[in-house]
C-alpha cells in the first residue's frame, strides 16, 4: 500500500464519502444534532404548543426538589441493587449448568430463551394474570400454605419487587446464552488439566471457568446495569398509572415518559433523561477502570 | 473420573428443569387460561385443563382487536429497519475497517460513543423531527430512528476485520471498484455476521415499546408491541379474553423461534462475546 499513487488515495477518499453518507446524514440529524438539542431543551419550557421559552436552570431546580423525582431516582437504584446481581448470578448458573449437559442442552437452551423473543407486553399479560389478587395463581398457592394473600401490583411496599421478579425472569435468557457462548469458548484443555490434577466440578468453575469467562462476564454485568437502570416497559404495563403504587415502582425512565409525554412537560422530562444520561456515563466509567482490577484478557 | 460426571449428571438434570418449568410454566398457564370459560378461569381451587376447549374466546378477541393489522405493521417496521440498518451499518463498517481518510479513529470513536448514551435522551428531540416533518402516525415514523442504530457498525467493522486485506488489494489491482469490492466481495464474506446482526435488530425492534407509544397515537399505526398495551389497558375484565390476546401475540414468534432457534440463540450469543 506505501506506493499507492497519488490519485488512488484520492479516489478512496472519495470512496469513503460515499461509504460513510449515509450513516453521517442519519446520526446528524437523529443523534448528534438531537443531542446538543436535548441539552438546550431542557433549559426551556418546551410543552406541546408554542415556541420553548428560555428559563436557564429552573428545571434542575425543579428536580432538586422534586419528591417524586427522587423517589424514582431511589427506586432505579434499587432496582439496580435487586437485579443485577440476581440476573448476573442466575444466568451464570444456568449457562454452568447447561454447559454441562452432552444431550437434551439445545432443548433447555431453547425453552430457558422463550422470555427473550417475547414481547413485553405479552410478558406484562401473563404476570399480571400470575399476579392477580383474588385468582392469580400466586395467592392461590399461597394461600394453599396458609399464608395471606399479597396484592403483588398495588401494595406500596411490594410493587417494586413483583417489577424486579419479572425484569429478572425476562432478563436472564439473553444473558445466558452470551455466557454459554464465552464459556463454550474456554479451551477444555484446561479443564482435562485440571481433572488430571484432580480438582472437581465447584473448583474448575471458579479456578477455571469464572477467571476465564471475566471478559465475557464484564459484557453481561454491564450490559446488565446500563438495561436495568432504564427500565420502563414492566412498571407501564403492570401498575396502574393513576395508582399510588406507581410512586413507589417509578423508575427515571418512567418518569421521564410520564413528564415528556404524559403531562407533556417535555423541557422538564428531558432534564429527568439527562440525569439518567450522566449517571450511566459515571458508572461505566466507574465499571471500566475497576475491570483492570478483575478482568483477565488472555 | 467418569464416575464423578454422572453422580454430577443427575443434579444438573434436575435443577435445569426446574429453570425451565419456572421460565415455561407462566406461557402454559397463559394457553391454558385462554381455552377455558371465565368462570373456569378464575374458579378457586384453580382448574389445570379446561373442560370443553373454548375456542371462541380467540373469536371474540379477534373481532375487538385488530391483530391482522398489527402483525402487518410489525412486518413492515421490522423490514424497514433491518433492511435499512443493514445498509447503512454495512457501508459504514466497510469504511472504518478498509479505507484511509482524515479523521477515521476520531470520527469512529464518536461513533463509538453514542452506544454509552441511552436511547431516551433522543426521544423528546426524535419526536420533535418527526412531528415536524408531518410524519407522526406513519409506519416510517416507527422505523426512521431505529435505521440509524450505531449498534452495529462496531459489530460488522470485527467481522470486516477478520478478513485478510489481500483479498480487497488483489480485486483492486483487478481494477475493481470499492463499491464492487463491498457488494460483490466483503458483504457476502461476512454474510453470518450480517444474519446475526439482521436477529438481533429485528428483536429490538419486535420488542420496543416506548417509542411507538410516543408517536404513533392512533391504534392502526402502531406495532403489535404497543398495541398490546392498549389491550391490557382497555379489556381487563375477560381474563380467558385477555390471555388468548397474549397467544395470539407470542405463540407466532415461538413457533419461527423453535424452527430457528440456533441461529436466532447463536446470532444473539455472538453479538455479546465479540461486542
Amino acid at each position: 500500500m506505501s506506493r499507492t499513487p497519488h490519485y488512488l488515495y484520492k479516489q478512496e477518499r472519495k470512496a469513503a464519502l460515499f461509504f460513510l453518507l449515509p450513516l453521517l446524514v442519519g446520526l446528524g440529524v437523529f443523534y448528534f444534532f438531537a443531542f446538543f438539542q436535548n441539552v438546550y431543551f431542557s433549559f426551556t419550557d418546551l410543552g406541546s404548543f408554542g415556541k420553548p421559552r428560555f428559563i436557564g436552570l429552573e428545571n434542575y431546580r425543579r428536580l432538586f426538589a422534586d419528591p417524586k423525582f427522587h423517589r424514582s431516582l431511589s427506586n432505579t437504584l434499587m432496582y439496580v441493587v435487586l437485579c443485577v446481581p440476581a440476573i448476573v448470578i442466575l444466568s451464570t448458573f444456568n449457562a454452568f449448568l447447561l454447559s454441562k449437559l452432552q444431550r437434551m442442552s439445545t432443548m433447555f437452551r431453547t425453552l430457558l430463551f422463550l422470555p427473550a423473543i417475547t414481547m413485553p407486553a405479552a410478558i406484562g399479560i401473563l404476570w399480571r394474570w400470575l399476579f392477580n389478587y383474588k385468582f392469580g395463581l400466586i395467592n392461590v398457592l399461597l394461600n394453599a400454605l396458609k399464608l395471606e394473600s399479597v396484592a403483588w401490583l398495588s401494595e406500596p411496599d411490594v410493587v417494586l419487587y413483583s417489577v424486579s421478579i419479572v425484569l429478572i425472569w425476562s432478563m436472564l435468557a439473553t444473558q445466558m446464552v452470551i455466557l454459554l457462548a464465552g464459556m463454550q469458548n474456554i479451551p477444555t484443555m484446561y479443564y482435562e488439566a485440571a481433572l488430571i490434577d484432580g480438582a472437581g466440578t465447584m473448583q474448575s468453575f471458579f479456578r477455571i471457568t469464572l477467571p476465564l469467562l471475566s471478559p465475557t462476564l464484564f459484557f453481561v454485568i454491564t450490559i446488565s446495569i446500563i438495561n436495568v437502570f432504564q427500565i420502563f416497559d414492566f412498571i407501564f404495563l403492570m401498575i396502574r398509572s393513576t395508582s399510588l403504587a406507581i410512586q413507589y415502582s417509578s423508575s427515571l425512565v418512567y418518569y421521564f415518559y410520564d413528564r415528556s409525554f404524559v403531562a407533556f412537560e417535555k423541557g422538564y422530562g428531558v432534564a429527568v433523561s439527562l440525569v439518567l444520561f450522566v449517571i450511566i456515563l459515571i458508572v461505566t466509567i466507574f465499571q471500566f477502570v475497576m475491570q483492570k482490577r478483575w478482568v483477565h484478557y488472555s | 473420573m467418569m464416575k464423578q460426571q454422572k453422580s454430577f449428571y443427575i443434579p444438573v438434570l434436575l435443577l435445569l428443569s426446574f429453570a425451565a418449568l419456572l421460565t415455561v410454566f407462566p406461557f402454559i398457564w397463559m394457553l391454558l387460561t385462554s381455552l377455558k370459560t371465565y368462570e373456569e378461569a378464575i374458579r378457586i381451587p384453580p382448574q389445570l385443563v379446561p373442560e370443553v376447549w373454548q375456542w371462541k374466546n380467540y373469536q371474540i378477541i379477534a373481532a375487538k382487536f385488530p391483530f391482522a393489522r398489527l402483525y402487518l405493521n410489525t412486518f413492515i417496521v421490522v423490514a424497514l429497519v433491518v433492511g435499512g440498518n443493514l445498509a447503512v451499518c454495512a457501508m459504514a463498517a466497510y469504511a472504518f475497517a478498509r479505507l484511509h481518510f482524515a479523521g477515521r479513529d476520531v470520527l469512529f470513536m464518536l461513533v463509538l460513543g453514542l452506544l454509552m448514551i441511552p436511547g431516551q435522551i433522543f426521544l423528546v428531540p426524535h419526536y420533535q423531527i418527526i412531528t415536524s416533518w408531518r410524519l407522526s402516525n406513519t409506519l416510517f415514523a416507527l422505523a426512521l430512528p431505529g435505521i440509524f442504530r450505531v449498534f452495529g457498525v462496531f459489530f460488522l467493522r470485527q467481522a470486516f476485520l477478520t478478513i485478510p486485506k489481500e483479498m480487497d488489494e488483489a480485486a483492486l489491482v483487478d481494477g475493481c471498484s470499492y463499491q464492487i469490492i463491498f457488494a460483490r466481495i466483503l458483504v457476502p464474506l461476512v454474510r453470518s455476521a450480517m444474519v446475526s446482526l439482521g436477529i438481533l435488530i429485528a428483536l429490538w425492534t419486535w420488542t420496543d415499546l416506548m417509542w411507538p407509544l410516543i408517536i404513533n397515537r392512533s391504534l392502526d399505526k402502531l406495532t403489535l408491541s404497543a398495541g398490546l398495551a392498549f389491550l391490557i389497558g382497555e379489556h381487563t375484565t375477560y381474563y380467558e379474553q385477555v390471555m388468548a390476546g397474549g397467544v395470539i401475540s407470542s405463540l407466532p414468534i415461538i413457533v419461527i423461534f423453535i424452527f430457528f432457534q440456533r441461529y436466532i440463540i447463536e446470532g444473539i450469543a455472538s453479538t455479546g462475546v465479540k461486542g
